[in-house]
């Protein structure tokens, strides 16, 4: 306690600076993990936070007996499954492709068209997909042109993943690619000297040397993804679905977001939905991390 | 010897042609959807409507959309709360950032550790939407006001590191130098580390910047007030919610399907204009913050 005293005295102004962000993440991160028990309340709004009644775990149960709890579960699976194959090795082969041009010019022209979809809104991407989606969008005619019956492809459920994930790849393939070329410029080149001297070719080099060089890089995204397995893509989700296509495309999270803001209203039920889901994350990435550190003895922490 | 280093530049030389054809595909690929995009807004709506495929150069040329997009007074108050938010938003996540990371970045600070425990855990777990909900709204009453879309989201973890870790990398020599000469904490962030970290406070800017520039959840679930709502908002309701006919005047009924088309072309570019603008400034300097993100303690 004296020393703590003693340490204010030399260091009050550190204490002024991280007041205020301390406070920021009690009351915009602290406080809503506190609010969430009223998942386990009926929260009426007259009757508060506090005095709202008590009702156990009658929400949760309720979801799991629900019509939507196993689909909302295979349809949250089921996409992050396919992001996992499809979405997240893309911008590793990207980045590897990339290294191997040999004109730096056209190099930095490639990085720097294709970081440019990242920055684009969600809604002007999901507006640019529905338009060229729609029943004369030119995308539609390209695959009417490649055989393919003319339709709207988001009107249909079974079209809903793979337009999502394609579409996913487009947004995110540049900027993806940053972080394993950064990874990649850290590895010793004295690595590629010595086995170009012993005869490795190109091939030969990134299977034994850039690969395993930018493994530990590849490993903390891959946790981190796991991490986040059920709350992706909620955006572009609210964007994209609608009625017809639910059977596919909604989300846990977009069901929280419909039970809970979205006409109405049912606070507790969804909240105790989110929380669901959000111990869920926290359990996947304690588990990701846990056989990541066995195995291959990277990990988050 | 000799002859199997040719060979083996011969295989090579195949790959490097397909790579560096796949790599101008995947640039078309990327830029097609744009410029299809500008070709469409500028055509002449009639004549889009009954084109298929894709479009290599405008049909015709006209403005017409655009001057029908900036005549929805909808658009201007959506860019005036938009710039409102970016600038003031922007300043003061930049402001907390910096805070929060300078002190973090100090060594020797025996309660640093469980801060940054405290910090990082909120990567992770989340109380979810919900109560995120009923704490701007009904508990602290923002609702309905722009400070709704800015205070919630004063500091994003990830930024946080990144700029933790880049003032980490400042010279410890220099901070107690310039203590020595007597400056408090305060002159010292603002007058030597952010000062020699402008390339990453430059990357703070854009993702911040871009990042109020894009968001359109928060205004969606806070605000009623039309008069408030952002740009985003308002492009929601042109492009995915499809509403506008209210937009084409006097167009005649067949006209206004060929008009809403262009309507929607003209108000994409308009939304993305401002990012293409300011996006080759900072491109130099973004990635260098990516890689600093990147870095593992």
């Amino acid at each position: 306690m004296k020393s703590l005293a003693l340490d204010y005295r030399r260091n009050k102004y550190l204490y002024y600076m991280i007041f205020p962000v301390i406070l920021y993440y009690l009351i915009f991160h602290y406080v809503p993990m506190y609010g969430a028990i009223i998942a386990f309340k009926n929260y009426r709004i007259a009757d508060g936070f506090l005095n709202s009644p008590w009702v156990g775990f009658e929400h949760f149960t309720s979801f799991f007996q629900s019509y939507y709890f196993w689909r909302l579960i295979k349809n949250t699976l089921l996409l992050n499954l396919y992001m996992l194959i499809f979405s997240f090795p893309a911008p590793i082969v990207f980045a590897l492709l990339i290294n191997e041009i040999v004109v730096q010019r056209f190099k930095r022209v490639v990085q720097t068209v294709t970081y440019l979809p990242h920055f684009i809104s969600m809604i002007v991407v999901c507006g640019m997909i529905t338009q060229f989606l729609s029943r004369d969008g030119f995308i539609t005619d390209i695959l009417v042109f490649l055989g393919m019956e003319r339709q709207v492809l988001l009107a249909h459920p079974e079209y809903f993943r793979t337009v999502y994930i394609v579409s996913d790849i487009w947004q995110g393939i540049g900027w993806g690619s940053i972080v394993y070329l950064a990874a990649i410029t850290g590895i010793n080149p004295e690595l590629y000297e010595a086995s170009r001297i012993d005869g490795a070719s190109r091939w030969k080099q990134t299977l034994h040397i850039t690969l395993p060089g930018i493994l530990p890089i590849i490993i903390i995204l891959f946790i981190l993804k796991v991490g986040h397995m059920l709350d992706v893509g909620f955006e572009k989700i609210i964007l994209l679905y609608n009625p017809n296509t639910y059977v596919t495309a909604d989300m846990i999270s977009t069901f929280v977001y419909r039970k809970g803001l979205q006409g109405s209203f049912e606070f507790s039920y969804a909240t105790a939905v989110g929380l669901f889901q959000a111990a869920v994350n926290f359990l996947l990435l304690i588990a990701a991390n846990r056989i990541s550190r066995k195995v291959s003895e990277n990990s988050l922490w | 010897m000799a002859n199997r280093t040719i060979q083996r530049s011969a295989g090579e030389t195949a790959f490097q042609l397909c790579n560096n054809l796949f790599m101008a595909l995947m640039v078309a690929i990327t830029l097609y959807p744009f410029v299809y995009v500008v070709f469409s807004s500028i055509s002449d709506s009639r004549l889009l409507l009954s084109h298929t495929g894709v479009l290599l150069a405008p049909l015709g040329f006209t403005l017409e959309a655009y001057t029908m997009v900036f005549k929805n007074p909808n658009i201007l108050t959506g860019y005036l709360n938009t710039l409102i938010l970016v600038v003031v938003g922007t300043a003061l996540n930049l402001f907390m950032t910096s805070l929060g990371a300078y002190v973090l970045s100090r060594k020797g600070i025996a309660w640093t550790k469980p801060i940054m425990l405290m910090i990082v855990f909120t990567m992770f777990f989340s109380g979810g939407m919900i109560p995120m909900y009923l704490l701007v709204n009904n508990w602290l009453h923002l609702g309905d006001t722009l400070l709704a879309l800015i205070i919630p989201g004063l500091i994003s973890t990830w930024n946080l590191i990144i700029l933790r870790t880049s003032f980490g990398t400042i010279p410890e020599s220099l901070i107690e130098s310039a203590r020595i000469d007597g400056a408090q904490d305060f002159s010292i962030l603002f007058r030597i580390v952010i000062p020699l970290s402008l390339p990453v406070m430059a990357v703070m800017v854009l993702f911040y910047g871009v990042g109020h520039w894009n968001s359109w959840f928060g205004a969606m679930i806070y605000l009623r007030d039309r008069e408030l709502f952002p740009l985003q908002l308002i492009l929601r309701e042109i492009l995915i919610q499809n509403n506008t006919s209210y937009m084409s005047g006097n167009a005649s009924i067949e006209d206004v399907e060929a008009i809403g088309e262009s309507i929607k072309y003209a108000t994409i570019v308009i939304a993305t204009l401002p990012i293409l603008f300011v996006y080759p400034f900072l491109q130099k300097y973004f990635v260098k913050g990516v890689m600093i993100g990147s870095i593992k303690e």
